[in-house]
C-alpha cells in the first residue's frame, strides 16, 4: 500500500492505495468522481482527461502516486453544485458540443487546457488539431470545435479559469 | 497491472542505488510508455522508481555552443520553450509533434530516449545533431547510444541525466505521420553542421534509427532537395506492415528528406 495525499477539486484527500491504482481509478473509485470517463484506456481517447497542476494529462495513463502532493481538477471542480456552469460547459450546452456526452468531460478539460496555452481567439484549424488527443465516438467534431471557439471567448471575461 | 513496489527518490543517485538493488526494477518518468505495457500485462517490474520527484534535471538552457535539455523536460516544455525555438526550432517543432497535448505534458526526453521505440522522434534528433547523451555515469554518442529495436547502451544502473545538442546551421524535421497511431511511419531529420550534414531516419528501420549516408554525401555537396535526385535508399532492412511496404516507406524517405532540406533552407 502506499499513501497519497492530493488536492482534488480544491480538497485535500489523503488515502492509502495499492500503487498499481490508476489516477483515474482512484478519481472514480475512491473519490467517487464519476465525470472522469474511462473511454480506451490506452492514452488514445481522452475521455479521461483531467488537469495535474493545471495542465491536461491522461488519467488512466498516471499512476495515482504519481499524482502525489500535487493539485488536480476533474469536471466536477469547474463550477460549484447550483452555481453558474463554467463557460466552457455552458458553451457546450449552447453549441451542441454534445451528442453521447461520453467524451464530454474529457473535451472539456482539454478545451479548457487549449485556452490556457494558445488564449480566447482560437481558429478552427488550431483547435482541430489541439483535439487529436481526445475522440467523439459520435463524431460530432463541428459543434465541439464551435462550442470550444464560443467557451475560448466566454472565458476571457470569467473568472473562472 | 501486476503488483510492484513503489520508490520515490529524491535525487538521481537514490535513484540508481535503488536501480542497482533491484534486478527487475523499471524506471518511470512520465509514464507514458511504461503504464500502457504494463497495463496489458507486458511487463511485470517488481519496482517502480519514480522519477517525477527528482529536483533539477529538467531544465533548458544554453551552455557554450550547445542546447541542454534535462533528462525530464517534457515534451510540453521543449516544444514551447522560446529557449529551444531561438536555438534549434526544428527541434521544438518535433517535440510539437510527439502524441497529443496530454500526452506531451507527461512524456520526456530522457524516457524517450532510454525507451528506443523504433517509431519515437527523438532518436532523429538526437542522431541527426549529433547530440551527447549524459548519464549518471559517462557520456555517450548517439552511435553507441541507439542499439537496435528498444535496445540501448544504458547499464542496469544507469539513467540519462540530460542530452546536449551542438547548434547546428539548420535543421528540420519531417514527419509522415501514421494515420491511426500517428506515430512516424517515416520521419526524416536533417542537420547542417559545422562539421558536415547529417541525415537521420526514423520509423522506418527495422533496428531503429538510422543514418543516410549517400544523403549526406549529396548534401554535403549542395545543400539542395535537388542533390538527392536519382538516390534511391535501398527498402533492404525497412518494415514492412500493413501501413506501407518496404520499398513504400523507402521511397518516404527520399521524399521527406528533400522536403526537410527545403524546410531548412526556407528557416534560415
Amino acid at each position: 500500500m502506499a499513501k497519497v495525499s492530493m488536492i482534488v477539486n480544491g480538497n485535500p484527500v489523503a488515502k492509502n492505495i495499492d500503487p498499481r491504482t490508476l489516477l483515474v481509478q482512484f478519481l472514480r473509485e475512491e473519490l467517487r468522481l464519476t465525470g472522469t470517463h474511462v473511454g480506451c484506456d490506452t492514452s488514445q481517447c481522452g475521455a479521461c482527461v483531467v488537469h495535474l497542476d493545471g495542465k491536461a494529462v491522461k488519467a488512466c495513463t498516471t499512476l495515482a502516486v504519481m499524482a502525489d502532493g500535487h493539485e488536480v481538477k476533474t469536471i466536477e471542480g469547474l463550477a460549484a453544485d447550483g452555481a453558474p456552469l463554467h463557460p466552457m460547459q455552458e458553451a457546450f450546452r449552447e453549441h451542441h458540443g454534445l451528442q453521447c456526452g461520453f467524451c464530454t468531460p474529457g473535451m472539456i478539460m482539454t478545451a479548457i487546457d487549449i485556452v490556457h496555452r494558445k488564449g480566447h481567439d482560437l481558429e478552427d484549424h488550431v483547435i482541430r488539431e489541439e483535439l487529436e488527443g481526445n475522440l467523439c465516438r459520435c463524431t460530432g467534431y463541428q459543434n465541439i470545435v464551435a462550442s470550444i471557439a464560443a467557451g475560448a471567448k466566454a472565458m476571457e471575461n470569467s473568472d473562472l479559469a | 497491472m501486476y503488483e510492484f513496489k513503489y520508490h520515490r527518490p529524491s535525487t538521481v543517485r537514490q535513484a540508481a542505488n535503488l536501480l542497482a538493488k533491484h534486478e527487475d526494477a523499471k524506471l518511470i518518468a512520465g509514464g507514458h510508455t511504461l503504464v500502457p505495457v504494463m497495463k496489458q500485462r507486458l511487463a511485470a517490474p517488481s519496482d517502480i522508481i519514480d522519477l517525477s520527484h527528482i529536483e533539477g534535471v529538467d531544465g533548458i538552457e544554453i551552455k557554450g555552443r550547445s542546447l541542454v535539455i534535462g533528462a525530464l523536460a517534457k515534451h510540453a516544455d521543449v516544444a514551447s520553450s522560446p529557449t529551444v525555438a531561438e536555438a534549434i526550432p526544428a527541434l521544438a517543432e518535433l517535440a510539437g509533434l510527439i502524441g497529443d497535448p496530454a500526452v506531451r505534458h507527461k512524456g520526456t526526453i530522457g524516457g524517450s530516449l532510454a525507451n528506443n521505440d523504433p517509431t519515437a522522434d527523438y532518436p532523429a534528433a538526437v542522431m541527426a545533431l549529433g547530440a551527447t547523451i549524459v548519464t549518471n555515469k559517462r557520456k555517450l554518442k548517439p552511435e553507441e547510444f541507439f542499439q537496435g529495436l528498444f535496445t540501448t547502451a544504458l547499464e542496469s544502473d544507469e539513467i540519462i541525466t540530460k542530452v546536449s545538442f551542438p547548434l547546428p546551421k539548420k535543421a528540420a524535421y519531417q514527419k509522415f505521420r501514421n494515420q491511426a497511431s500517428r506515430y512516424a511511419l517515416v520521419g526524416v531529420f536533417v542537420a547542417r553542421l559545422p562539421s558536415g550534414v547529417r541525415v537521420t531516419v526514423t520509423g522506418a528501420g527495422q533496428d531503429g534509427v538510422f543514418r543516410v549516408e549517400a544523403f549526406e554525401e549529396a548534401l554535403k555537396k549542395r545543400f539542395l532537395p535537388k542533390a538527392l535526385d536519382g538516390i534511391d535508399v535501398s527498402p533492404d532492412g525497412l518494415n514492412s506492415d500493413l501501413h506501407g511496404s518496404a520499398e513504400y516507406r523507402a521511397h518516404l524517405i527520399g521524399v521527406l528528406a528533400k522536403r526537410a532540406v527545403d524546410a531548412a533552407n526556407n528557416r534560415a
